[in-house]
């Protein structure tokens, strides 16, 4: 074979594999991506029931109660508040007035059901959308604290 | 006074590694062996200065002095020993340290293991390796300084982050750094290759042990992390495809074809231009790597606290080093000539192949994990790009990779015949099928894709083994005559037959773990029993305890099969005195086939505790496996042609025992 048949053959077998490569990926993304919305967002768009996605804000302050492994809470952007629903053990760092993100999706009663509550190594992090979402509505300024 | 000499000693690293990165260029430019010579002694100084500095700190923090920012933010005199060392670079500076440590000492290793190398060549590798650690030794002193001092010094510190708090963990970052740095000499010979438009099989002969060692070091530091994510988080999975997770997964998948197409330009001369660009891609992706975790601008379970200016200085360091070594790859890749030619059945198109998909792999990790911060730059919508993805584009890929690893090792070099090769492998095919068939069946009859990948951990092991016993000739020939040919055979090809066979065991491993796992939550009284698979679980008792720096509330819980007892799992839930901070401790029961899995969360004696259970088979094949690639791994890097100039000592005792 000469190195110019060698080289089609590379560059069809390689444009092949991208190829197949490429329709997965795009046909992954527009399944798979996971939009974050803050509570107010949430409030504006209507997100479609079982549309899987991410709310992030603060717990709000005395809103978490356990029934046994169920836990509720309210997820805030200090501005609009959203009840959400946890079935498992929360992450060690999950506390009121502590930033955190759920992923999950709304019920027809417009309660978020979060099949993941995601844990931070850290408890001075910030998850940067929720920051973000807590910025834009306006009540909160970075480096401020929240509630202990 | 010690930490002051150990920052002293850092400034004058960066300027030897200012007169290494310059000197040696300009001797091998002229052809002046003094100058090329600075190199070698430029490297062992900047090498000790480093070692030197990093003791200080070392020091600064086993005898809490209290009196260094860093000690404060991030140790406590309370803390064990193991963590107060772990502790140094458990943190973003010192990590830094380590990272600047190990690439000096890497650095030192050529100098001093590389005296059969041409004078130029050493010096342009050298010097290359100097940049990095220019890049690097900047980024320390000027934006994360660990020998700030406090004043007045806290009687005491904040301590450490109970969850890195951990053994796993305190070998984790060492690890993956000794990959991730390892890339840095392969770059560096690739970028010195470059300069002087010359690649050639000793070139490679020297590129592949590297490549390989940096690899082994990269595949155990994943497996760390990957195995303390599994028992530290209490979520019973081992990967989350959590951007830092693939942020590490990227330069191993770069890697991984890297070491695969270096067989080729060793064995064939052909391949040269691609292993170089691979070379760079693979370092490149090392920095990535490093920028994903540092700067703090994903999401992600693992990102310490963020700083703009050291984002921006990384980002400006990435830039600089891959749009250069782009550029310099663009200008002189097309002076590099190609040697041997070869059919597209054989094994250097097999080995293609692998460095086809391997790259696939590569890119639709990338894709997924920067898709999200390319959509926020463009649209200001925050997304995130979670498990379902990957496992929609990443396994049918891999699928692709596993079919074709038992194949290729069949095929002769330069052409080979398909048929005969998988004729050869008929008895791997026609059990990994009724593997395949009997876990779409007997174990799970919904997860067809369970079932499919299940098919190819059989055939992965098998086809392995088929394929070794073919090159013994097993059954074929007298047994004296198969142990001959045992006796001979190059460790590299061991090497690989354990290798691949091993990820066969992290495929069922990780298949059985995240598709065949069953489940409990539930809030237990004491004495409270439930069922749970075959077990009947009761909670048996719950006490306090007292560790070295924590207090903590320990269950226990009994599973009993038949009225006999099976396990006992002691879950905890530590409160760390120092940080007021609970962290949850898993108890895991294993045989080897699976894990009995269980978390504490919180509770009282009148409410009940909540606990999680999980049955996880075959867990340990994953985190096993992959150990057992990278002894693959370190088996064929024993093998004596690997070793540059043989009948010399052998380079591998140059890697560190950090």
């Amino acid at each position: 074979m000469t190195p110019k048949r060698k080289r089609l053959w590379l560059l069809v077998g390689s444009l092949g594999v991208l190829g197949v490569a490429a329709a997965l990926v795009l046909s992954a993304l527009s399944d798979n991506i996971v939009f974050f919305y803050s509570p107010s967002q949430l409030a504006e768009k209507h997100v479609a029931a079982d549309r899987r996605f991410r709310l992030g804000g603060l717990v709000e302050n005395g809103s978490v109660q356990k029934h046994g492994t169920e836990v509720r809470f309210r997820v805030t952007d200090l501005k609009q508040s959203v009840e959400v629903v946890y079935r498992g053990i929360l992450p060690d760092l999950f506390r009121e007035g502590q930033g955190v993100i759920a992923e999950g999706s709304l019920d027809r009663d417009g309660v978020f059901t979060a099949r993941e509550v995601l844990a931070k190594h850290d408890e001075k992090y910030m998850p940067p959308e929720v920051a973000k979402a807590l910025k834009e509505s306006g009540r909160w300024q970075e480096g401020e604290g929240t509630t202990k | 006074m010690i930490p002051e000499l150990g920052h002293y000693a850092l400034i004058l690293a960066l300027a030897v590694a200012l007169v290494q990165a310059t000197l040696p260029m300009i001797g091998a430019h002229r052809g002046d062996i003094r100058l090329m010579a600075l190199g070698r002694t430029a490297a062992l100084t900047q090498a000790f200065l480093i070692i030197l500095s990093f003791a200080a700190l070392t020091e600064a923090f086993v005898t809490s002095d209290f009196s260094l920012a860093m000690v404060v933010a991030n140790s406590h005199s309370a803390k064990p020993l193991l963590y107060k060392l772990s502790g140094v670079w458990g943190n973003h500076e010192g990590s830094m340290m380590l990272w600047v440590l190990i690439l000096a000492v890497f650095g030192a290793a050529v100098a001093l293991f590389g005296e059969n190398l041409p004078d130029g060549l050493r010096a342009r590798v050298l010097g290359v390796q100097a940049w990095v650690g220019v890049g690097f030794l900047a980024f320390i002193l000027f934006t994360s300084n660990p020998f700030l001092r406090l004043s007045p010094a806290p009687p005491d510190g904040n301590g450490m982050n109970p969850l890195l708090q951990d053994p796993g963990l305190a070998f984790h970052p060492p690890l993956l750094y000794l990959g991730y740095v390892g890339f840095s000499v392969t770059f560096a010979f690739a970028i010195a290759a470059l300069i002087e438009g010359r690649v050639d099989a000793a070139w490679a002969r020297w590129v592949r042990p590297w490549t390989l060692a940096a690899w082994c070091f990269l595949t155990l530091g994943i497996t760390l992390g990957s195995w303390w994510s599994y028992y530290i988080l209490g979520w019973g999975g081992f990967w989350f495809w959590d951007p830092v997770e693939n942020a590490s997964l990227m330069p191993w998948l770069a890697g991984t074809a890297l070491l695969h197409s270096a067989i080729v330009v060793e064995k064939r001369d052909a391949l040269k231009s691609w292993t170089v660009l691979l070379a760079i891609l693979a370092f490149s992706l090392s920095l990535l790597g490093t920028f994903l975790v540092r700067s703090g601008v994903l999401t992600s379970v693992h990102a310490f606290a963020q700083d703009p200016a050291r984002g921006m200085f990384i980002l400006a360091f990435l830039l600089v080093v891959i749009g250069g070594a782009l550029a310099l790859y663009a200008w002189r890749a097309p002076t590099l000539q190609s040697g041997g030619l070869f059919q597209p059945i054989s094994r250097e198109g097999a080995l293609i192949l692998n460095n086809l998909l391997l790259c696939t792999l590569c890119a639709t990790v990338l894709l997924g994990t920067l898709y999200p911060l390319f959509l926020d730059l463009l649209s200001g919508a925050k997304v995130s790009v979670g498990p379902p993805f990957f496992n929609t584009t990443f396994v049918p890929i891999s699928f692709a990779l596993f079919a074709a690893m038992c194949v290729g090792p069949f095929l002769g070099w330069k052409r080979a015949e398909l048929w005969p090769a998988l004729v050869r492998l008929r008895t791997a095919f026609a059990v990994a099928v009724i593997g395949m068939i009997l876990a779409a069946t007997v174990i799970d009859s919904h997860a067809t894709l369970a079932a499919l990948a299940f098919g190819f951990g059989v055939w992965l092991i098998l086809g392995s083994l088929l394929e070794f016993a073919d090159r013994v000739r097993l059954g074929r020939v007298p047994w004296a005559e198969t142990r001959r040919r045992l006796a001979t055979m190059p460790r590299a090809s061991i090497g690989m037959t354990i290798s691949h066979a091993a990820l066969g065991f992290v495929v069922l491993g990780s298949v059985a773990t995240a598709a065949w796992n069953v489940e409990l939550i539930r809030t237990f009284k004491i004495g409270e029993r439930a069922r749970f698979a075959d077990w009947e679980v009761t909670l048996t008792n719950v006490e306090p305890v007292r560790g070295p720096n924590y207090d903590a509330e320990r269950a226990t819980i009994t599973l009993t099969k038949d009225g006999k007892r099976f396990a006992v799992l002691t879950p905890e839930r530590r409160m760390f005195l120092v940080q007021r901070r609970e962290v949850a401790e898993t108890s895991i029961q294993t045989n080897f086939l699976r894990d009995l899995y269980a978390t504490l969360g919180e509770g009282d004696a009148q409410k009940g505790w909540t606990i999680r259970l999980y049955d996880n088979p075959l867990a340990p094949w994953i985190w096993l496996g992959a150990a057992l690639c990278a002894f693959g791994g370190f088996v064929s890097l024993s093998d004596r042609r690997l070793r540059v100039g043989a009948p010399k000592r052998s380079r591998v005792v140059a890697q560190p025992a950090e």
